[in-house]
């Protein structure tokens, strides 16, 4: 382990002696690996796809894929890092909605604009869901929002991961439609988020989409936050069906440095897209109830800019950023 | 989800065939490797094997990566023990006692010892998995925000009991290590604090980076400073614990496997919060508590045996709710679920042949691990006569490596370095470390489980004692303090610098 190790930080000396010495030799793209960066943890979301994609990337591009992690500030550290690498093509990085948007709204000095991530491609989304314990007397979206306007207002509590996330904004979407006042507990992700319900420390939970696969045993879930009903998922309604306006979700897709070239971010593009239409890959996403998507470069770039005006709204009704 | 004799059997059958043993194998050998050096935690050794499970299938993949997490905990005593730099953070206690037990020419006792009280927890904790898994996975949930915070805010008053007779300076050690776990992003909110606008600093003080430079560098300096011809002169005459040893360990190992099983089962215990528990216990329970920094072989092995343990019980909500109390169990998570395994209770329904050969493998691999780690004490306890002016720069280096390799950030050997600095003039100032790396280790889950019970309570802070669990836990700490202040008035010890306060 050491020498492989230290073989491996002595691999990625040369290899990034070799990228700035064969600069313009990039005739050919690609021509040699390609590092795909995950912004979170190894075991999330992010890399679980990553991982699933990975076999089949590496056979689209012709290429070896290395799959690294820089964690920290909830992407910010991976996303700032991205806009100062070189715009080759070889280094993408994984990135994810609403995270890029609110960042740079938020926080003075994310390190990074929403617009500086050159979009290539969308291919997921966990839309929200709404859950309560299989042992809760709400069986339905009707019988919690009832209750929850029967108590004080603040008193009924919705856990979920970080806060500004998509089930922070998704709770606070359900507070405006049905008029109640749940008090939002943000967890340092789902994974801590869940016991919180399971143990009863909060009413309910706003989590996404693959839980209602992973924890169907214990949890009830309410209502989903999509336009309509998922594929793998045909009982759970979603919000509008029962007349509350709230659709939301994380967005999960890869981008490139700003200035790579337009030529490079399609080759990319392609090959993701055939990676995500690759039935292996899109059984294992359905499996867990990933919502695949298939937005190009332009698609994903559209997408960004309207969730830019919707939250930019959000935020401000939310007080989270000065009007 | 019932046990059954007979799934136990049929998961041995499966456990035992060549190439699962030949997997657990290599899991326990890169895990004590993992271990023993520093920075490369179970979770990147874990995560950098993941392209693996697309060639092997799922049972060996995931006796592998088990493996090599509780394979780990085996290792990270050795460079705590032999060079004064703990591999994890768990292994921080293991340091305080075994580095001087090292010096005192018995780091070959303290080795076996590290690696037998391991053993017993891990086999014990595997045996406790084995039979009693559905209903411990309930006790994972019973914890909410206000029994976290109790729960942490008890660890925090260990620092009474780890600051030996210069309390204040144990109290203003802590401060310093509160203030490093500060830095970067609210975990609730994610407002900045103490970044001075720098991206880099949003992230957060590593704290692996804080302990091997406050540990490893702050040693060196030390030692340079004193010409230290080698760390210990004494001639190595036998690696066998003695008998006393034994006798003194037994009941550490068993009350510390207990400890660090139980608060395992709770999401986010990892065993760096369990080892100094467990720890804290044994001082309590030890008969001779003066011996404590001064190389006591029980606080050393409750240390080991109380950091297998929590290991080992990370499974049990892993496998029963599909919760991940750990990063490397998330990074476990994300191996099953690419298999298409669902963790939850039906995992031992719809899986049985899966779930009982990992765990079979557990028992397996524990004792490959003893067998693993005794013959290799010979050749640990020759590294203690090396020269200093070649073992010093050796460990500067793996040190300098070891930090690195967490996050691949040059920003983290900086921030070792300047910890070494601060370790090395606390030292000089007799300010207790530990106290600080407690409280480095604590202030994330501190701090969360404070903001989440104050917006649950709307700020109201009697949530903490009007619901049980976090009542007995808030009166313990309590109770803690107040016999330590108390301690303090009695004993009218004027704050000198001792020999107490070396840690």
């Amino acid at each position: 382990m050491k020498k492989i190790a230290i073989g491996f930080i002595v691999l990625c000396a040369v290899v990034s002696l070799v990228l700035v010495t064969s600069a313009t030799a990039a005739d050919k793209f690609p021509s040699k690996r390609i590092t795909y960066k995950i912004c979170f943890n190894p075991g999330g979301e992010s890399d679980i796809t990553a991982r699933f994609q990975e076999a089949a990337l590496k056979k689209a591009l012709g290429v070896d894929v290395s799959i690294t992690y820089q964690v920290g500030g909830g992407g910010a550290l991976c996303w700032a890092e991205l806009t100062r690498t070189k715009p080759d093509g070889y280094t993408i990085a994984g990135h994810n909605l609403p995270h890029t948007v609110v960042q740079p709204m938020e926080m003075g000095s994310a390190g990074y604009k929403t617009l500086d991530l050159k979009q290539i491609y969308m291919f997921e989304s966990t839309p929200d869901v709404l859950f309560v314990r299989k042992d809760s007397p709400y069986k339905t979206l009707k019988d919690f929002v009832e209750a929850a306007k029967k108590q004080p207002a603040g008193v009924f509590t919705c856990g979920g991961s970080a806060s500004s996330s998509a089930n922070d904004l998704g709770t606070s979407m359900l507070n405006k439609a049905a008029g109640i006042k749940l008090t939002y507990i943000p967890f340092g992700g789902t994974g801590s988020a869940i016991p919180a319900l399971l143990g009863g420390h909060v009413t309910a939970l706003m989590s996404y989409s693959t839980m209602a696969v992973q924890q169907k045993e214990q949890f009830r879930a309410l209502a989903i936050a999509t336009e309509k009903r998922m594929e793998i998922l045909p009982d759970l309604p979603t919000f509008r069906e029962q007349g509350y306006d709230v659709v939301e979700g994380a967005y999960r897709g890869v981008a490139a440095p700003p200035g790579t070239p337009d030529e490079i971010v399609k080759i990319l593009a392609d090959a993701f897209d055939k990676v995500m239409k690759d039935p292996e890959v899109k059984k294992k996403m359905d499996q867990n109830a990933f919502k695949t998507e298939f937005m190009g470069p332009e698609a994903s770039l559209a997408l960004v800019k309207k969730k830019m005006v919707e939250y930019e709204q959000i935020m401000k009704e939310l007080g989270r950023i000065k009007k | 989800m019932g046990f059954s004799f007979d799934y136990l059997f049929q998961g041995f059958s499966i456990a035992l065939t060549w190439q699962n043993l030949f997997w657990a194998a290599v899991g326990c050998f890169i895990g004590t490797l993992v271990g023993v050096l520093p920075g490369i935690g179970p979770v990147s050794g874990i995560a950098i094997l993941l392209p693996l499970t697309t060639v092997l299938p799922a049972t060996s993949a995931i006796i592998m990566m088990a493996s090599i997490y509780y394979g780990a905990m085996y290792g990270g005593s050795t460079t705590a023990i032999v060079v004064n730099i703990p591999g994890e953070a768990s292994s921080v206690p293991t340091a305080m006692e075994g580095y001087e037990l090292a010096k005192q020419g018995r780091a070959g006792p303290a080795l076996a010892i590290a690696a037998i009280a391991s053993f017993v927890a891990g086999t014990l904790s595997v045996i406790a998995l084995t039979f009693f898994a559905p209903t411990l996975a309930k006790f994972a949930v019973v914890f909410g925000p206000p029994e976290y915070f109790a729960l942490m805010f008890m660890g925090l008053s260990l620092v009474i009991s780890l600051s030996g007779r210069a309390l204040l300076k144990g109290i203003i050690s802590m401060a310093l290590g509160l203030t490093a776990g500060l830095i970067g992003q609210d975990p609730l909110t994610g407002a900045e604090r103490l970044t001075f606008g720098s991206v880099t600093l949003t992230v957060g003080v590593d704290f692996i980076a804080i302990i091997v430079g406050l540990f490893a560098i702050s040693e060196v300096m030390i030692n340079v400073e004193q010409r230290l011809s080698s760390i210990s002169k004494m001639e190595v005459k036998s690696w066998m614990p003695t008998w006393t040893d034994i006798k003194q360990c037994t009941g550490a190992t068993l009350r510390a496997s207990t400890v660090g099983f139980l608060l395992g089962l709770l999401p986010g215990c990892a065993p760096s919060v369990t080892s100094f528990v467990a720890y804290d216990v044994e001082k309590r329970f030890s008969k001779h508590p003066e011996l404590f920094s001064h190389g006591a072989m029980d606080g050393l092995a409750a240390t080991e045996a109380s950091n297998n343990a929590t290991s080992t019980a990370g499974f049990v909500p892993l496998f029963s709710f599909g919760l991940p109390t750990a990063p490397s169990m998330a990074v476990l998570l994300g191996g099953l679920m690419m298999y298409g395994l669902q963790p939850g209770p039906m995992l031992f329904v719809q899986n049985p042949d899966f779930v009982w050969a990992v765990i079979a493998s557990m028992y397996i691999g524990n004792v490959m691990l003893l067998v693993l780690n005794l013959p290799l004490i010979g050749l640990w306890v020759r590294i203690v006569r090396i020269p200093f002016y070649i073992l010093g720069p050796l460990i500067v280096f793996c040190a300098l490596v070891g930090t690195y390799s967490v996050r691949f950030q040059t920003f983290d050997i900086w921030i070792m370095l300047l910890f070494g600095v601060i370790g090395y003039f606390m030292r000089k100032l007799g300010f207790p470390i530990a106290p600080m790396v407690l409280a480095s280790v604590l202030a994330q889950m501190l701090e969360t489980s404070l903001g989440q019970s104050l917006l649950i309570s709307w700020g109201s802070p009697w949530i903490f004692f009007t619901r049980p669990i976090s009542l007995v836990f808030m009166v313990l700490a309590f109770l803690s303090i107040g016999r330590g202040v108390w301690a303090q008035i009695k004993a009218k010890a004027p704050e000198v610098v001792t020999d107490d306060a070396e840690y």
